[in-house]
This record gives C-alpha cells, structure tokens and sequence, in this order.
C-alpha cells in the first residue's frame, strides 16, 4: 500500500475495469441519456466490473468510491454484496477511496454511506448473481430457476450434488457485463442491471451483528494511515502562518534558515512553507524562519465576546426559506406575525451557538508526488475523487493524470482541514520535484481549519387560550454555512487556493431543517452575515457533522420545551401532541420509557447537586432520533454531568447492529463534547484556539454513567444514516435537562462551565 | 548529527539524531514505527506515547537524548511471539477504535495502569486515561475494552 506503484492486484483491478468501461457504454440507455453524461475518468459506473469482481479463487473484490474514518462502512458493504452474491461474508473484500479503481460516489458526506453508496453495489451483485446463475444454467443444461446458490456454488435444487461455483464459472475472468449508469456523479451515482435485489426478508448476512476487521490493524500499529506515507526521497514540509490573519508575506529571510543543511522555503502569494530533509527538520525551519509579514489589522473586530452583537447587526448576506437546497423559496411571514399579535400569550427566545473546529485528533496530513504532468496523492481525505480533480485544477494537470489513494486517518466529521494538506503537498512536491509529505502543526488544526458557523436561533410562538399554538417563527441568523465547499473540488475552496490567488466562492447557506411538529402558521427563514475576512480566513466555513443542524434544532427542541412550559404541559406530552410521523413518535415514546419518564411540568431538582432529565427529537438522512438525559449540574462549580443517556433510533432497515451501536455511543461522546465544551476562542487579530487547552472537548471524565439504546429495525424501509441525526439532539436535550434540574434555561452552546456557574449564581 | 544507541522493545536501535530530536520523531520518522503518532506534539493529547522503565512517556516532548539505556516499550513492541497483549485483545473485541489513530495513547496508559494493578477499578481507569483525548468519542467502548482487558491479567 505504501508503494508508488500500484501492487499487482490492483494493476490488474484497473486494468480490467477499463477493459470493460468499453463494452458497458455500448449497452447504456438512450441516446440522449448518453449525450447529458458527464464524463467520467477512471473506472466507469456503467461496468459491472466497476463495483463486483470474482477472482479465479472465488473471492470477490467491491470497489467504492467511499470512503471510512471508523463507522465500517467497508464491512456494511461486504454484508450487503455477500447476501446479494450468496457467498460467505469473509469471501468479500472491499475496497474504498481509490480513484484508480472507483467511480466518484461523492466520498464521504451526509451519512450517504449506506443509504446511497451501497445502491450500485447491491444492485451490481444482484447482476453478477444473474449472470452466474445463467451461466450456471447453460453449464449444466438446466433452466435458471432450477438452479440456487449456497456459499459461491450454484447448485441444481432437485440435485444438490450437481453444481459449480463462482470460481470456475468466472475462470479469472471479467464480466464484461453492462449496467444502466443514471448518469450520477457523485451521492446519488447509481447503476442497475437486469436483476432485482433480492427482498431484505431474504436477506441472511445483513441485519446481524459483525464485527470490523480493520480494529485489528489499528490497536496491532499495522495500520497505514496517511502519516505513515514515507516514499524514497522523501523532503518533509511544514507551513509558516501569520501572527495577525489576513497579514501577507512581504520579506523572507533566507539566512533564517541556512544553519539547517538541506532546508528550503517556498512562498507563493500568502502561501509560506519550508521543506526539509527529516521531520524534525522541518519542524525547526518553520520554527526559524522569519518572515516579515503586512501591518494588517485584526479583521475580528471585538473577537468572541461580540460574536452575537455581529451577527444581530449585520445586514444579511442572503436569506431563503426552510428546504437547505433547491434554489429560492418565497416566504411570508404575515399570517404567522399576525397570529403571533393575536395570541394571548406570546413566547420568544433567542438561541446563540459558537463557532466550532473540526479539530480533528490529528490535523491535515498529505502525501503527493509530482512527476512532470503526473500526479499521485496519498490522503485521508473524504473526498478522493474532487480531491483528484481539485489539485489537477490545481497543478493545471489532466484529471485522468492524477491520482488519489484515500488511506485511513483521523477521524473527519465533514470538510474538516483533511484536504489541505494533500494540496499544500501537491504544490510543493512539483515545485521541489520530490515526493513532499506536508503535516500540519496542532495549532493548524484547530486554528486555520474551516469552522462551523456560529448562529442565533430566534424563536417565537404564540398560545390562545387553551394553550394550543396559534403561530410558529424560526429564524437562524447566522455566519454563511459554507465559505468553502464540502468539495474541495477546485482550489478556491482550500486555504492555499485562496492563499495563491483562487478567489472565494460567494455561495450562501445556514440550512434550517425541516421541523417535526405542524403546526398551523409557521414561518422559517435563514439569513447569513458577511465573513470577518472574506479570503484565506482561518475563520472560513464549512460542513461539520450534520451541518447547522445543531444549531437550528437547539433552538428549535429549546424552545419545544418553553413552549410547553407555557402551555403547562410535560415536554414528552406536548411533543407527542404535535407530532404526526408515526417513526419519530415512536422514537420519542422509545427514549421516554427507556428512561422512565415522569410527566411533570415543575423542575425537580435544588441544593448543590441537582438533577433533572431533558429529551430532545432530530430526524434526517432518513433516519429518526430522540436522545433522553439525565444530567447532574454542581452549583459551585458550573460543572454539567451527563449522568445517563437514552437513545430511541430508527434507521430504517439496519445493516450492522454492532455497527450503529459503535455510531452512537460515538455520537454521544462527540455531542456531549460539542454540548458542552466545544468552541473557538478568538480575539480580534487571530484565533487563540491552538491546542486541547484552548479548545477542550469531552474527557473520560465526561462519560456518563449509564447509557441504553433502543434500537428500532425497520427491514421494511430504506438504509437511512446513522451518523447523524442522534449527535444533533445533544445541546437541547441537555439544555432541556439543565433547566428541568435548575430551574434556569440556557440559551447558549457550549455550556461551559465558567458560563454555567455565572448562570446559576 | 549525533549517534544514540535506545533500548526499543527490547532491541538495540542505532539511530542518528540531533540531541533536541523528540523520540516520536525517531521512531516514525527514521525507524518507520506505526504505534506511537503524532497528535499535538505538545503533550496534550497522549497518541505518541510510549512507556519509558514503564511508565507512559509522551514521545512528541522527549528529546531522543535524554533516554539513555532506558527500556522504551511501544504499540509496535506489545504482541509477544504472535500473542497480542491483553490490552490489544479487548480492544479488538470491544470494538475500542473509530478511525483507530488514538488508540495508541489509549492502549499504552492502559498496559502501564494495568500492568501494575490488572485489578484497577472504573475510578482509577477514568484517572489513568484522564490525559489521552479522543475526537471520535470512543470513550464508552475503550473504557468496556480496558476493563476487560483488566479482567483477563487479573486472572492470567
Ligand atoms: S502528540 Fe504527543 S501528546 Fe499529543
Ligand atoms: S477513535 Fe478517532 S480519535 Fe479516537
């Protein structure tokens, strides 16, 4: 794997899926499909071989251009193709990420995964077991339908003894077979051939437990991971960043650095970076480098404290109505101000949610190596393919010239800083004419990764005189949700594309989620306000696990429950009153009991330790979650305990149990973390974020004490994603439960604990 | 560049360096071992760690010359004659890793905890492992992994 070139298996992988590219486009739909079809590089989606192949010992190779940071999603996809195929799980090896040998399914994003990745691939298996069993047929002299499959051999069910397996019906060679490609890139790529999957009631592998292969290699330190890279002749990078954000490079001072043999700075446009011959080489260089930067002056004008006082006044960007995508939507909200002035109770707050880091536990790290007009890539990074396509956009390469080899990393929850450094890498690689690995400092990490935008929820209802809601207004204010793209398909949408010259995209969004509850005049609508630094910012923005959606539904499962306060109704009574989707009611109901939930409208706790419990409800990806809490809150110290978590979650027909049991108690460290700790500390100059001090996230010591999940199988209804919705009910449910226990409502995530303390005093 | 002469895993490594190198450095960089990784490289967040006569070291802050012929243990180290270290085994089994790149500092705390006291209780695992950092949220599953792996020296 750590090899420059590609090891013989999958030499032969790539050479055979282009070998039946040929044959699969001759066969697909009409022809006007086939004018609108984008044009694909690399393996093609309408090859059967593309996504299933049988080796000449029977084990079967599925290639997806997705991509894991710890979910098993390899492992879902093996239960998937084995059920389709009839063949032993561990005769299914998957491959992910690799533009070599896979189509652009888009990576990762979206809790896509399964719910949309896996669609080519069952219906490619379901076609190879078509194709084998006709073969099978004609082998054997007996009609299709007589014949079943067990274990890879197709046998003749009125005599067991009569068969033949995969292996020698495939003998090492390809299907050559077509699909019909729906002329997709990326999520919603999909393929079909002549057969159907089978029914998930047929269905033996999927829907039980198993346990992942790759933990093994991760806790034995066999696994790669991309920071492992180290091809011959290697020249290690760091990159040199500005006091003040925005400052540019005007002077660098070679001699800085001539004391270390082999040393050599780079700077294009705002782009600095030194290279070395070890790592620690680098680290110094980029310590002793001195650079002369701009007199520029902090762009974060009054830095965190006057974070909201921004947002509140300034004048939007763009504003839409509810749907996150799909163009503009036209809104009014008169018949809902007009309800709310009619009531005879009017209720109304505003919700306030800090900027966030991806922070991941290790920053960007990227590995390429340019050769004259040829480029190959090692990352961890989401998106292979728009990763290939950025940096040959990049370098000025053709795409089909570049490859990307995704490799395991650490864990990115979105369009984390995994991107960067693969470009910075690129850069350089072609610039020194060696293999180049760029490794991000920690203070990178938090500091100059893109962020998730902080927002005011503003929230209002009205309530007549039986306490029924009479009106219903959402509004997020907020910083623009993506100032780079989840792509980084172009180089704009990379620090060091904007730092060389790329200018900014203006494309904006906040994204509200759909609401659970219906009630009869609503309106909801999102403004953005404009960026503090509008190019190169180390304040730029971007999806982080379930983009927004946190931020929107603490305002919106808040605000649930003062409502009901007002109405004088229990918060699990009053959901239940005005929910109509029968899967999220019976999450909520499942959460509820699970943790035994006493209807009471008065808060329950006092004294010095006080507890009370919260629940809150997000749907989404197609799937369905409400998360119950208990929590503990010190007085004196501010401190919140999660001491319990309840988790109802349906998402849909289950693949892997054990899978998204591991998704959700992942969930609940993470959504404790960002509840409660998670924000980005900044004055007006820089971001003081630098390290696991200036940016805190849940400890051991933060795990709760007790948690169950319910977990709901809907074999019935699609794979939804598990990655999701559950992490997003966290700040309300602990709000909810921190108000239940003290009697005070916060407003504001992350609830520290110096905020806390102040609160209660 | 000066030469150093470190006890790993048993082993002698010849290794040349400069006296300020941190080990983590050596022993990614110039030895090519996978356990220990980078992280923060401020001794934050326990993904380099490697125990030095025993005790859990953060490798991203000790420089190469100050070891001498002290023992180095690593992630590399721990499976003996095939036999992965109790602490791997239940991390396995357990499940104990999202994308893995943590379970370094994870694995390594535990084997010095466990090591010496295999009959350490929730409290004083929650106390070990206080310094490691983990951004997946894998906590739950490596807290059930270290326990168990606790179960299994107690009784070995
Ligand atoms: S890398 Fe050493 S403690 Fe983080
Ligand atoms: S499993 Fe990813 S950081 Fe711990």
């Amino acid at each position: 794997m750590n090899d420059l070139t590609l090891t013989r298996r999958e030499f032969l992988q790539a050479a055979g899926a282009l070998v039946v590219q040929a044959s699969g486009l001759l066969a697909m739909g009409d022809a006007a499909a086939q004018a609108a079809a984008p044009v694909i590089v690399g393996p093609h989606p309408s090859a059967l071989d593309t996504w299933v192949r049988i080796a000449a010992d029977g084990m079967v190779t599925v290639n997806s251009g997705k991509m894991d940071c710890g979910q098993g999603l390899d492992l879902a996809y093996a239960q998937i193709v084995a059920d389709e195929l009839d063949v032993a799980l561990d005769r299914v090896q998957v491959t992910l990420g690799d533009t070599r040998l896979s189509p652009n399914q888009g990576g990762g994003s979206g809790s896509t995964g399964l719910r949309m990745g896996a669609r080519p691939l069952r219906n490619a298996a379901a076609e190879a077991r078509r194709l084998l069993v006709e073969s099978a047929a004609a082998r054997l002299s007996v009609a299709a339908d007589a014949l079943d499959v067990d274990n890879g051999r197709v046998f003749v069910k009125a005599d067991p003894a009569r068969g033949v397996t995969y292996a020698e019906l495939v003998g090492g060679r390809n299907f050559a077979a077509p699909l019909k490609w729906n002329n997709a890139v990326g999520n919603g790529m999909d393929a079909v051939g002549q057969a159907r999957p089978k029914d998930p009631s047929q269905y033996k592998i999927v829907g039980k437990g198993f346990k992942r292969k790759d933990i093994a290699d991760k806790v034995m330190a066999r696994e790669h991971y991309t920071a492992h890279i180290r091809p011959a002749n290697l020249l290690h990078a760091r990159a040199v960043r500005p006091a003040v954000a925005g400052a540019q490079p005007l002077a660098v001072d070679a001699a800085s650095i001539a004391g270390i043999a082999g040393a050599k700075h780079f700077v294009k446009g705002g782009f600095v970076a030194v290279v070395a011959e070890t790592e620690w080489d680098a680290i110094r260089a980029s310590r002793a480098l001195k650079v002369t930067w701009s007199d520029v002056q902090g762009p974060f004008a009054g830095g965190e404290d006057k974070v909201f006082d921004y947002i509140r006044a300034a004048r939007p960007t763009a504003a839409n109505a509810i749907p996150m995508f799909g163009g503009k939507k036209d809104f009014d909200p008169k018949p809902t101000l007009d309800a709310l002035a009619a009531s005879k109770k009017v209720v109304e707050a505003d919700y306030e949610c800090a900027f966030q880091s991806h922070a991941r536990i290790a920053p960007s790290c990227g590995v390429a190596d340019v050769r004259g007009d040829k480029a190959e890539i090692w990352a961890d990074t989401q998106k292979p393919h728009f990763l290939r396509d950025g940096i040959a956009k990049f370098l000025g390469l053709q795409v089909a010239n570049v490859q990307v080899k995704w490799m395991h990393g650490a864990g990115s929850y979105g369009r984390s800083d995994a991107d960067e450094a693969p470009y910075e890498a690129a850069l350089l690689s072609r610039e020194f004419g060696r293999p180049v690995r760029m490794q991000w400092s920690r203070e990178e990490g938090t500091a100059w990764d893109p962020k998730a935008p902080a927002g005011i929820i503003s929230m209002k209802a009205g309530l007549d005189e039986a306490g029924n809601v009479t009106g219903w207004l959402f509004k997020a204010k907020g910083f623009n949700g993506w100032d780079v793209r989840f792509t980084g398909e172009s180089p704009e949408h990379t620090l060091v594309g904007m730092l060389t010259g790329h200018r900014k995209w203006n494309a904006y969004n906040f994204n509200t989620p759909e609401e659970s509850y219906r009630f009869p005049k609503h309106v909801h609508w999102w403004e953005t306000v404009p960026p503090y630094l509008q190019e190169a910012s180390p304040m730029r923005t971007a999806h982080l696990r379930a983009p927004q959606e946190m931020q929107t539904r603490f305002g919106q499962e808040c605000f649930i429950d003062e409502v009901a306060a007002a109405a004088g109704m229990d918060p699990v009574a009053f959901r239940l009153k005005h929910l109509t989707d029968e899967r999220e009611i019976a999450v909520v109901k499942a959460a509820a009991e699970k943790m035994g939930w006493q209807p009471r409208t008065a808060r329950a706790g006092g004294g010095k330790l006080m507890t009370g419990r919260g629940i809150a409800l997000h749907s989404g990806y197609q799937s369905y979650a409400a998360v119950a809490c208990e929590v503990e809150v010190n007085k004196s110290t501010g401190r919140i305990w999660v001491k319990k978590v309840v988790i109802g979650h349906d998402c849909g027909m289950m693949v892997n149990p054990i899978g998204v049991r591991a998704a959700l108690e992942g969930q609940i460290m993470q959504g404790i973390s960002r509840a409660l700790y998670e924000e980005v500390h900044f004055d007006d100059k820089r971001v003081t974020s630098v390290d696991w001090q200036t940016y805190r996230i849940a400890s051991m010591d933060d795990m709760p004490a007790e948690v169950e999940l319910v977990l709901i199988n809907r074999p019935d209804k699609p794979i939804g994603g598990a990655g999701e919705p559950a992490i997003v009910c966290f700040p309300a449910a602990i709000a909810n439960a921190v108000a239940d226990a003290t009697g005070v409502r916060i407003r504001r995530y992350p609830m520290v604990p110096e905020r806390v303390k102040k609160l209660l005093a | 560049m000066p030469q150093y002469t470190l006890n790993i895993d048993g082993a002698k490594r010849v290794v040349n360096a400069r006296a300020d190198e941190p080990l983590l450095y050596t022993l990614t960089d110039t030895l090519k071992m996978k356990g220990p990784k980078f992280g923060c490289g401020v001794a934050q967040c326990g993904t380099c760690t490697v125990l030095v006569d025993g005790a859990p070291v953060r490798a991203c802050v000790t420089p190469v010359s100050s070891l001498g012929k002290k023992p180095i243990r690593t992630l590399d180290g721990l499976e003996k004659n095939g036999k992965p270290h109790p602490v791997q085994v239940a991390f396995v089994e357990e499940q104990a890793a999202q994308c893995g790149y943590c379970a370094n500092g994870w694995i390594m705390h535990s084997v010095a905890l466990l090591e010496k006291n295999p009959k350490a209780g929730e409290a004083q695992i929650r106390k070990g492992l206080a310094g490691v950092q983990c951004r997946c949220g894998t906590h739950i599953a490596i807290l059930r992994a270290v326990k168990r792996a606790g179960e299994t020296m107690a009784k070995a």
